[in-house]
Parts: C-alpha cells; sequence; structure tokens
C-alpha cells in the first residue's frame, strides 16, 4: 500500500514531472468532457457518443496501417486519432443513415453501429499484429487506456484539444442550449440547427479522441455522461450545470489518475471512471433538491402529515379530544398502517405540538383541535363541490376526498366557498372547539 | 414595445403569390396549393389560404385533420410536398424576423435546467446573435414580456415547478419576447385554466392593437366566435375559411366534422351561440 506521504505528493503534482502531466492532462479532459458532456445529455445524444468512441477502433487500425505504408514516422499519435475521428464520425453517419432510410429505432441503429465497427477493428487490429508486429504492441492501449505511458507530447495534446472544446462549448452555450430546449422553436427563429447539432458533435468527437490514449474508448463515454448526470442532482440551472459538471468530471480525472499513479497495477482509466461513478452515487443519494433521500424525507413527511391529520380529524368528528388507543387502532386499521408507522405518526403529531400527553392519555392540544375541525371542513367543501359541479354519486365521494382534503390551498378553499355559494351551499365554518371539550 | 407599421404594398412584389388573381398582394401569409405528406400519405391536400392582415385567426378541425400540421408546413418544419407559402409576398427565409411562434407545450421536456425567464430570453436570441451572451437589457426585456402574460413573480422558478397555464404563458412571453408581426400559435389555449385563458386572450387582443396577425391552432368551437375574427375549417383539406360571421355556419361545421355526433352538437350550441352574440 502507498504511504502518505506519496499519495501528498501525487496529489500536489511532486511525484515526478510524467506523473503529474498525466494527472493534470486527466483532470483536464474530464472538465471538457464534464462540460461538452452536458449538452449531448441535453440533447439525448449520449448513447450516440458510445457509438462514436467505437467506432474509432477500425480508424485507427487503418490510419496505423496506411502511415505504415507510408512510412513508419507517420505513425505519430496525430495520425491515429484523426484516423479514429474519421471512422467515428463515419459510425455516427451510418446511425443516422440508418435513422432517416429505415424504420430502426434508435437504440437498435445504435447497438448494431457500435458492435459492428468494434468488431472491424478488432479485427484490424489482430491482422496488425500477426503481419506487422513492429510498435503494433501499443495499439490496445487505446481500447483500455493506458494514462502511464503517455509522453509529454501526447498529454499536451489531450490537453490542448480538451482546452478547444471548452472554448467552443462556453462560446455556443446559447445556442446550444437553444437547440437542446426547441429545436422547432430554434428553427423558425432562424437558426441553422443542423450546424448547431454538427458543432455539438463535432466536439463530442474531439473529447472522445482527446480520451482515447489515457481511459480507453470503451470507457471515455462514461467520463461525457457521469459528471452531468451527476450535477443535474445538486443544480437546475444551465450556467451552474455546466461549471459543476466540468469541475466534477476534473475531479474524477484528478482523483483517478492519482489514485492510479499509487497503485501501479491499475489503468487510469477505469479508476478514473469509478472516481466519477462514486461522485455520482453521493450526488443521486445525497444532494438536497433532487437526491433520493431528500425525495423520500420529504414524501414520508407529507404521509405522515396526512396520516397525523386523519387521526386530529378523526376525534374531531367524534366529537372528542382524547386520542385514546381504539381510536387510534381505528384509524390505522382504515388506513393500513404498520405499526411502526403508527409510532412514527404519533411522534410527528406530538412533535408539532397538536397532542401532549396528560394523566387520562393522549390528548390534542388547542391548535391539534383547531387542525382537526380545519382538515373536516376541508373535507366537507370538496365532498359539497364533487356532489354539486362534478356530479361524483355522494356514496363515492369519500375516497377521493380523502386524497385532497390535506392539500387544498387557503385560496382554494376561499374559491369553493364562493363557487358552492354560488349555488346557495354554504358549509359552516367549524365551531369554536377551544377547550369546548377539554 | 414598438408598435408595428405595416407598410403600404399596393403594388405586389414581382414574381410573388400576391401577383396571381387569386391571392391578395397586403397578406402577411399566403398559401398556395400546399400539399403536406408523412411517409407518402397525405394529411394536407392542396390548401390554399390568403390570412387577412391584423386578424385574430383560428384553425379548427377535428383531430387528425391537420391543424398543427398546417402551421409547421407554413414555417418549414415538416416538409411539403407541393406548394408555396410566402410572407408579405417573400419566402420565409427573408421574412422569418418578422414571424413568431409558440410551438406545443408537450413539445419540450419541462424539467430542462433553464428558468421561465431563461426560457423567455430565448426569444431574443436572434436580437443578440451568435456567441455574445444574454445581457441586463435583454433580460430586463424578457421580463417584461413575462409580465404581460402575468408570470413576472415567477420569472427565477425553474420551469419543472410551473403549472401547465403557467408553462404555457412562459411560452407565449417567449413569443412576445420574439417582436413579430405574424405570430403562430399551436394550441395555446389546451389544458390552461380559466386565468391562463384570460391573460392569453387579453394578450392576443393586445397584439391586434399593435397591428399583428396571430394564427392559432384551436380546439374549442365554443369560443371561437368570442376570442376570433377569421376561421379556417380544416379537415384534411381546406373546408372553408374566412370571418367567423360569415364561416362559421352549421352547414361549414358539419362539412368539417361530418359524422361525429358529440362534436356537432357541440359546434351547433357554438353557431346557435354566435348567431346571438352576433345581433
Amino acid at each position: 500500500m502507498p504511504d502518505l506521504a506519496e499519495l501528498l505528493d501525487v496529489l500536489t503534482f511532486r511525484a515526478g514531472f510524467n506523473t503529474s502531466l498525466v494527472v493534470a492532462g486527466t483532470a483536464l479532459l474530464g472538465l471538457a468532457a464534464g462540460v461538452v458532456g452536458v449538452f449531448a445529455l441535453l440533447r439525448q445524444r449520449a448513447l450516440m457518443a458510445d457509438a462514436l468512441s467505437h467506432a474509432t477502433l477500425p480508424g485507427i487500425a487503418i490510419a496505423f496501417l496506411a502511415a505504415g505504408a507510408l512510412g513508419a514516422q507517420g505513425r505519430t499519435l496525430p495520425v491515429l486519432l484523426i484516423g479514429g475521428a474519421i471512422s467515428g464520425v463515419l459510425g455516427v453517419v451510418c446511425v443516422q443513415a440508418m435513422l432517416r432510410h429505415t424504420r430502426l429505432r434508435e437504440d437498435a441503429a445504435i447497438g448494431i453501429v457500435l458492435s459492428v465497427f468494434f468488431g472491424v477493428g478488432i479485427v484490424a487490429l489482430s491482422y496488425i499484429q500477426a503481419h506487422a508486429p513492429a510498435g503494433s504492441a501499443g495499439l490496445t492501449r487505446f481500447i483500455y487506456g493506458q494514462a502511464a505511458t503517455m509522453q509529454p507530447s501526447d498529454v499536451r495534446l489531450m490537453g490542448t484539444i480538451a482546452a478547444i472544446a471548452i472554448l467552443c462549448t462556453l462560446l455556443l452555450l446559447k445556442e446550444f442550449a437553444l437547440v437542446c430546449f426547441n429545436d422547432a422553436f430554434a428553427k423558425v427563429d432562424g437558426w441553422p440547427i443542423s450546424f448547431i447539432d454538427l458543432a455539438m458533435m463535432a466536439l463530442v468527437v474531439l473529447v472522445t479522441v482527446a480520451g482515447l490514449q489515457a481511459v480507453g474508448l470503451i470507457l471515455v463515454v462514461a467520463l461525457l455522461i457521469i459528471p452531468p448526470v451527476a450535477a443535474r442532482f445538486w443544480t437546475d440551472r444551465l450556467w451552474a450545470l455546466v461549471l459543476l459538471a466540468g469541475g466534477l468530471g476534473a475531479l474524477s480525472g484528478y482523483l483517478g489518475s492519482v489514485l492510479s499513479a499509487l497503485l501501479p497495477r491499475q489503468p487510469a482509466g477505469a479508476v478514473i471512471v469509478l472516481t466519477a461513478g462514486a461522485i455520482f452515487a453521493v450526488s443521486m443519494i445525497f444532494a438536497p433538491a433532487r437526491g433520493v433521500l431528500a425525495s423520500s424525507i420529504r414524501r414520508l413527511r407529507l404521509r405522515l402529515r396526512i396520516a397525523g391529520e386523519h387521526l386530529l380529524e378523526a376525534a374531531h368528528d367524534e366529537n372528542a379530544v382524547e386520542l385514546t388507543p381504539d381510536r387510534i387502532g381505528r384509524v390505522a386499521r382504515l388506513r393500513g398502517w404498520s405499526s411502526p408507522f403508527r409510532i412514527l405518526v404519533l411522534a410527528s403529531l406530538r412533535r408539532q405540538g397538536l397532542t401532549r400527553t396528560a394523566p387520562s392519555g393522549l390528548v390534542l392540544t388547542a391548535p391539534g383541535v383547531d387542525r382537526g375541525a380545519q382538515v373536516s371542513r376541508k373535507h366537507a367543501l370538496w365532498a359539497q363541490y364533487l356532489i354539486s359541479y362534478a356530479d361524483v354519486a355522494p356514496s363515492h365521494v369519500d375516497w377521493s376526498v380523502d386524497q385532497v382534503e390535506h392539500v387544498l390551498s387557503p385560496a382554494l378553499v376561499a374559491e369553493l366557498e364562493s363557487k358552492l355559494a354560488s349555488r346557495g351551499i354554504t358549509v359552516p365554518p367549524p365551531p369554536s372547539t377551544h377547550g369546548a371539550n377539554a | 414595445m414598438s408598435t408595428i407599421v405595416h407598410p403600404p404594398s399596393a403594388h405586389p412584389k414581382p414574381g410573388s403569390l400576391g401577383e396571381r388573381p387569386e391571392h391578395s398582394p397586403d397578406s402577411p401569409l399566403s398559401v398556395h396549393a400546399m400539399t403536406v405528406a408523412y411517409h407518402r400519405k397525405p394529411v394536407l391536400w392542396d390548401v390554399d389560404y390568403d390570412a387577412p392582415p391584423n386578424k385574430l385567426i383560428a384553425i379548427v378541425g377535428p383531430n387528425g385533420a391537420g391543424k398543427s400540421t398546417l402551421i409547421k408546413a407554413c414555417l418549414g418544419l415538416v416538409p411539403r410536398a407541393s406548394g408555396q407559402v410566402e410572407f408579405w409576398g417573400e419566402p420565409y427565409r427573408k421574412a422569418r424576423a418578422r414571424i413568431g411562434y409558440m410551438p406545443q407545450r408537450e413539445s419540450v421536456d419541462w424539467d430542462f435546467p433553464v428558468s421561465a425567464l431563461d426560457v423567455v430570453a430565448m426569444g431574443r436570441y436572434r436580437k443578440i446573435g451568435w456567441c455574445l451572451p444574454v445581457m441586463k437589457k435583454h433580460k430586463a426585456a424578457a421580463l417584461a414580456c413575462l409580465e404581460r402574460v402575468g408570470m413576472g413573480e415567477f420569472a427565477h422558478r425553474q420551469i419543472s415547478q410551473l403549472s401547465g397555464g403557467q408553462q404555457q404563458r412562459v411560452f407565449l412571453a417567449r413569443a412576445l419576447a420574439q417582436e413579430a408581426e405574424l405570430y403562430f400559435m399551436d394550441e395555446p389555449f389546451a389544458g390552461v385554466d380559466a386565468g391562463t385563458e384570460r391573460a392569453i386572450v387579453g394578450v392576443l387582443r393586445e397584439l391586434r392593437a399593435q397591428g399583428a396577425t396571430v394564427v392559432v391552432v384551436h380546439h374549442d368551437l365554443q369560443t371561437v366566435p368570442e376570442y376570433f375574427d377569421e376561421v379556417i375549417l380544416l379537415n384534411m383539406r381546406v373546408v372553408a375559411a374566412g370571418p367567423v360571421a360569415s364561416v362559421f355556419t352549421r352547414t361549414n361545421l358539419h362539412k368539417t366534422y361530418g359524422g361525429r355526433l358529440t362534436l356537432l352538437s357541440e359546434a351547433a350550441e357554438a353557431v346557435a351561440r354566435a348567431a346571438g352574440g352576433g345581433e
């Protein structure tokens, strides 16, 4: 296991020039992928990016062969990446053509193109390894990625491409947002949709190609998808989403490559993607507004409030202020509460000060009595409304009222009152129950 | 808000549809012999229509009559199999700066990470131009449009947290932000509350008072006489088109909705009401 000093060295770019370069490069790549990925995701092109990255393999292999035929010095990284970009774009064009000219669905078209292009690439790689062994061993690094063997010039190339992608995205942010949100409106408004889509796709190609060597073509799409999705849990604003997705992408690239530098047998690509995955998991569970935990708590609170109000209402309708075990049991059976839920309901009522424990047992406080009366009146109002306006048979009213009475706002209550009043129906306001039964 | 002034157009532009005897030269929208097909199945046949300037125009017809398709084909959103469309005697490409569009609410994903104000600001994008950011003055203009539809206080709400009617109003405000002279609106009254319906009607009348022409896909026959000046009765072809008072008749509605009994009785009621209101 690496010790703390070693960890600190890598984290702070002091673990040798090459390692630092790789860490900085992958962080920049993560930043670019996060920023560009926001729009791939909003335009629902995430899987298209997957087809694209898999389709780069035959291009890389063919570029290797072609460069070899023209002289081995042509086998440089830029040449291979250009080959990969060309066949990647060709793959996307194939998907688009299949969608336009056949009745295939997008998932099927993407699946076919992705696997066939990848298959062609594997066949070409085997051919190369059998026939041109010189220098061919390095080609498999494009499949799984191999950040550790990257040369400073490779990292600089990757960083430059990433920087260009970020700059272009920021310049065209407004146009991208318009097309992603509402392409028909954008078209009528006079924007060249195909050109803007093409620009978005070109940026995805750039990021994909830039990431091939570090992350590998199988996993590079994860960098485009995961950071924006994780960021979406935290914010509702596009600018914040772009910044946050870029930040989380950069963090994944940075932490992932640091970890893989410390664990020498682990490829950087996989560790980077796993880091991004961990960030996603944390976001999904713990994000305050859209996270799973927060929304479960909100749902539970609402259920508890409704259940508590049912208890208060039952007491009110029976003209009582005591919540005897018998009364609670009746409501619980009627509503199908589990016993842990019943305990939570009672605790929540007490916490809100709606009930208190008296020598005689559990009783409603004055606010509790009030609340019960209000809910009961809303129930009556809504039931009257359904019967007189919506032609619902009185025998069928109760069930639907049970859901609605807890969410009627004061404004809606006022509207219901005036509507019913216009038909000469009045629902008496709750009698003042303060202390009446105490 | 600028007031729109119509240039006098005594002479039609050379080579435009206005030169033909069957088309009027000062019409903001001229459709000539337009046919639209989806997968080779025609959905609109041989549509001829001239929109009179400065009117509120309803397109009505049964489901599947091609109401939305008609405006989408005019705007080039769906391809035309044949026919011509001109705006003030010019092709769409030249006239689009004077055209505004409000698509159907269901056509977008409302979980998109933008606020109501951001959406309305999209109506200003063509005035802002490529690559430049939305500045304070553009936001102020967008806010003014939101206020015109009674949504000023919701400017910074994320759009998924708006009700259906509020979302419709945001779309209407975005169309207003385009500051057009000819508007196309696809079902602006679909699924809205009474307050939103009043707000939209108010805005339509304001637009007319400013000199604009508005073409609206409409589904509620009852309100046609009250809200609109002109009506296009559509059922894959134009059954009748013209002023509501002369075209919105029992016979024409029967031809448009033929055989659909429930709609027919609704139509009869609407006609009776239109006749009553006209006297």
